[in-house]
């Protein structure tokens, strides 16, 4: 017996399953970020500065530390892969299979473009001895920028599987392929809003 | 009236009315696309009836795997230093030497105990086993939403199960900083608190995918008619339970990586400056907040004995009704209580830490609203108790289960009270009252309700039912000594025993009055075990042997009894889907030559509503 609602809506809450399940499953992760978020503000106003010293010198402000120049870039790369990935899903809405692969492949290549311009700032941090074990203003920056980074990859791997081998599903169920992109596309908004929030209260407050 | 009834026979238009319930084994003519095979069928299934009975043998056994920990704590706690006869040497010269439990050991197994009773044993079996199992049947649902998600999440499950055990054979064993994982002491643990955390990660994950596909499932694949207030108590009970596991546990998910962070990366969100380990200051940034664990913990741990508790009190309100032969009293208020308390959970954790010193305006919030949490749990307990006035109650097995669960409950909630108060907290805080009163929630509470459940719906898994005689047995038994293991616990604790201490607080004068004690609660804490035997035996004889009953052994009016047979059909549940017509409980309604109106039945009057 199949289960209903996989692909059209229950009429009486409006949404089909799968879209349902990615707006829980956003909650939860809210929840997860603000954990982490809260931990940020009870750990910042325990400390006497922020950042504080490191190696000896002392930062009134996370900006002498951090490079907002690229983290201003990422957020704009973030904001461009969250348009295309609309794009790709209005793409099937209009039913053009072959723009719909050229956007999300922009939308991939986009979160790399993010990706490898956070390796090269992680990378000029640990140049300079900047550890997480350094400081908590460090630790902080490392571990949610850092699980945000997973949060992406996780959604390269969910979008390059839409891209590619999952794309077949466009030839037999369409409408519940472009039912997948949505709920892909939901969960992609919510890792470019994520980096929204963290970008200025890591590197800018 | 009754010649309606009569009239509805000569349709026989319900799929399952009296004469075919009979003969639940027959199938019902188009079957199944082609069988998958073994691996598809019994391990890799996203059937939710197979993964709910995975679900529960795999919690009932770590349920066992716990309780044989503490036996072994129990000896200790008895007879402190004495070497264990027999099986003492079989733990190795690192943790019993000469069958002398090391304190080390005595930590692994307190830690572990805790933690795999919690998120090993029991939510597993009151969520992933019966919720899996139940809920989709009495929502009229074919299946879960998301069946390969359910197939992951228990197999998620199982990883985390695996890394915990697998934790006792690292170098200097299994985490020793006790279920809660309180920093400092757990950020410089051995590796075995690595493995508790890495293990935790994995429950989590299980626990967040189980609570999107309850939720969805129960959102969106409610059968015809089934509206929110004709649902099951047992459904809604189910239904908050995932709210608190799916927006409670992500913050502990946060604590544990950073706690991870602390002992991989040497952050020290949790390692204040200048702390001195065995005499030397510890060689860290600093700056970091033990508090910070303790309240992202808590913010967990506080609805999580939500968790635990809300499934029971869904299985005993079903039971309740059923054998009452009367609708639950007060269906409403019991369904506004529960939400409400969901909803209330989220804000009392923090009198867990009463001591912390964290102010008196906190602290009064934190009562206030502790306070205010105990009137839904209150309403609850007393519907249910009310629900039994004027009712002409069956004693059958599951009734007995969920009749002790009543006032065990009672006495674990109502122990809660002064703890939920700071000027009492302060003095029992930590003390071996604490342990009595979360355990009177858990084990004659939950534990008797969940066994309530199992005996209750075995019949629906099996077509067979359970024997009565060794179930009396059974529940005489754990009844009588639980109660010998945990009362006690409320004396000694009030006397100022410590919990957690390895020698049972031989060392502290203020325990001399009390310690006998120790003794007598071990004691009964073995014969606990005898009297798991006829359960045991009583499980696997009734697989093979139990009585061949029809497909409404209880004479039910919910749907996995009345529209389904049992064991229900394997790719659908039901042979065709029901549609709802009214409430979930219409027993004794006057007027039929029936006591109980099944949910599905097509009305025959009009006015029936
Ligand atoms: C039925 C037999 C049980 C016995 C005899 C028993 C006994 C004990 C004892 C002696 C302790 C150690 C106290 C200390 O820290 O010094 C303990 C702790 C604990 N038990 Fe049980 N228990 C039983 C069942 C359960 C169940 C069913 C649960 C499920 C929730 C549970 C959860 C816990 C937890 C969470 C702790 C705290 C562990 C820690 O603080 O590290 N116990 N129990
Ligand atoms: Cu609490």
């Amino acid at each position: 017996m199949d289960i209903p609602y996989t692909v059209t809506a229950r009429p009486d809450t409006g949404v089909f399953n799968a879209k349902l399940g990615v707006w829980l499953f956003l909650a939860s992760e809210v929840m997860l970020f603000g954990g982490l978020f809260a931990g940020y503000v009870f750990l910042r106003i325990g400390a006497p500065a922020w950042p504080g010293a490191l190696h000896g010198e002392t930062y009134a402000h996370a900006s002498e530390v951090l490079n907002v120049p690229l983290a201003t870039l990422n957020t704009f790369v973030l904001i461009a892969s969250s348009v295309t990935m609309v794009m790709a899903w209005a793409s099937l809405m209009m039913k053009n299979f072959a723009r719909y692969r050229l956007y999300m492949g922009g939308t991939i290549a986009l979160a790399f473009v993010f990706l490898i311009v956070k390796v090269f700032e992680y990378g000029s941090k640990f140049e300079h001895g900047l550890f997480p074990s350094e400081s908590n203003f460090l630790a902080i920056y490392f571990t949610l920028t850092g699980l945000h980074a997973l949060h992406v990859i996780g959604g390269i791997i969910v979008n390059t599987y839409f891209w590619g081998p999952g794309a077949k599903m466009w030839r037999t169920d369409p409408k519940r392929f472009t039912n997948r992109i949505e709920v892909a596309g939901l969960y992609w908004h919510f890792v470019d809003l994520v980096w929204i929030f963290l970008f200025p209260t890591i590197y800018l407050l | 009236m009754a010649n309606g009834a009569k009239d509805k026979n000569t349709h026989a238009a319900p799929e399952l009315d009296e004469a075919q319930a009979a003969h639940p084994t027959h199938d019902p003519g188009h079957g199944p696309p082609p069988e998958p095979g073994f691996w598809r069928k019994y391990v890799f299934s996203t059937d939710h009836k197979v993964i709910g009975i995975q679900y529960g043998i795999t919690a009932l056994l770590f349920l066992l795997i716990g309780f044989c920990l503490v036996m072994l704590m129990r000896w200790q706690l008895a007879y402190p230093g004495e070497a264990l006869p027999l099986i003492g040497k079989l733990f190795g010269e690192a943790n019993m030497p000469d069958g002398v439990m090391q304190p080390e050991f005595y930590n692994q197994l307190g830690a572990m105990h805790g933690t795999i009773m919690v998120f090993l044993g029991i939510v597993p079996l009151a969520v992933g086993a019966f919720g899996n199992y139940v809920v989709p049947l009495q929502i009229g649902a074919p299946d879960m939403a998301f069946p390969k998600l359910n197939m992951a999440s228990y197999w998620v499950y199982f990883l985390g199960g695996v890394v915990m055990l697998a934790s006792f054979f690292v170098p200097a064993g299994a985490a020793k900083a006790g279920w809660t994982s309180y920093p400092p002491l757990a950020d410089i643990e051995t590796m075995g608190q690595t493995m508790w955390l890495i293990g935790m990660l994995f429950l989590i994950t299980s626990s967040l995918l189980g609570a999107v596909n309850f939720l969805t499932t129960i959102i969106q694949l409610r059968a015809p008619g089934m509206t929110f207030m004709r649902m099951p108590f047992f459904v809604w009970a189910q239904f908050v339970t995932a709210f608190l596991l799916l927006l409670a546990f992500p913050p502990l998910e946060a604590a544990a990586i950073f706690q991870l962070m602390d002992r991989l990366a040497g952050t020290s969100f949790f390692l204040p400056s200048g702390l001195v380990v065995s005499g030397e200051v510890l060689d860290v940034a600093g700056g970091g907040s033990p508090l910070l664990w303790q309240h992202l913990f808590w913010f967990l741990a506080h609805p999580e004995v939500y968790v635990l508790i809300l499934p029971a009190m869904g299985i005993v309100a079903e039971i309740i009704a059923n054998n009452t032969r009367k609708p639950l009293w007060g269906y409403k208020a019991l369904v506004y209580s529960v939400i409400f308390l969901g909803f209330m959970s989220f804000i009392v954790w923090a009198h867990h830490m009463f001591i912390t010193g964290m102010g008196t305006t906190i602290s009064a919030f934190f009562q206030v609203t502790t306070m205010i949490i105990s009137i839904p749990s209150v309403v609850i307990l007393s519907a249910l108790f009310i629900s039994l006035w004027g009712g002409s109650i069956r004693f059958t097995t599951p009734m007995l289960f969920a009749l002790g669960f009543l006032p065990m409950f009672g006495i674990g909630g109502l122990t809660g009270l002064p703890l939920g108060l700071a000027p009492t907290d302060i003095h029992l805080h930590d003390t071996y009252y604490v342990i009595g009163h979360f355990h009177y929630v858990v084990a004659p509470g939950t534990i008797i309700a969940l066994f309530a459940g199992i005996y209750y719906w075995f019949p629906k898994i099996t077509g067979r039912k359970m024997n009565d005689r060794l179930g009396k047995i059974h529940f005489w038994g754990t009844i009588l000594f639980m109660n010998g293991i945990f009362f006690p616990m409320f004396i000694q604790g009030m006397a100022g025993v410590s919990r957690r201490l390895y020698d049972g607080g031989q060392v502290y004068q203020i325990a001399e009055p009390v310690i006998h004690y120790n003794e007598f609660m071990s004691i009964c804490a073995w014969l606990l075990a005898l009297a798991q035997i006829p359960f045991i035996i009583n499980f696997f004889m009734s697989l093979k042997k139990g009585e061949k009953v029809e497909a409404n052994v209880w004479k039910a009016t919910t749907l996995e009894w009345s529209a389904a047979p049992s064991p229900p059909v394997a790719h659908g549940n039901f042979p065709k889907l029901p549609t709802v017509h009214r409430g979930p409980y219409e027993y004794s309604v006057p007027g039929h030559d029936r006591d109980y109106l099944p949910q599905d039945e097509a009305p025959t009057v009009a006015v029936e509503r």
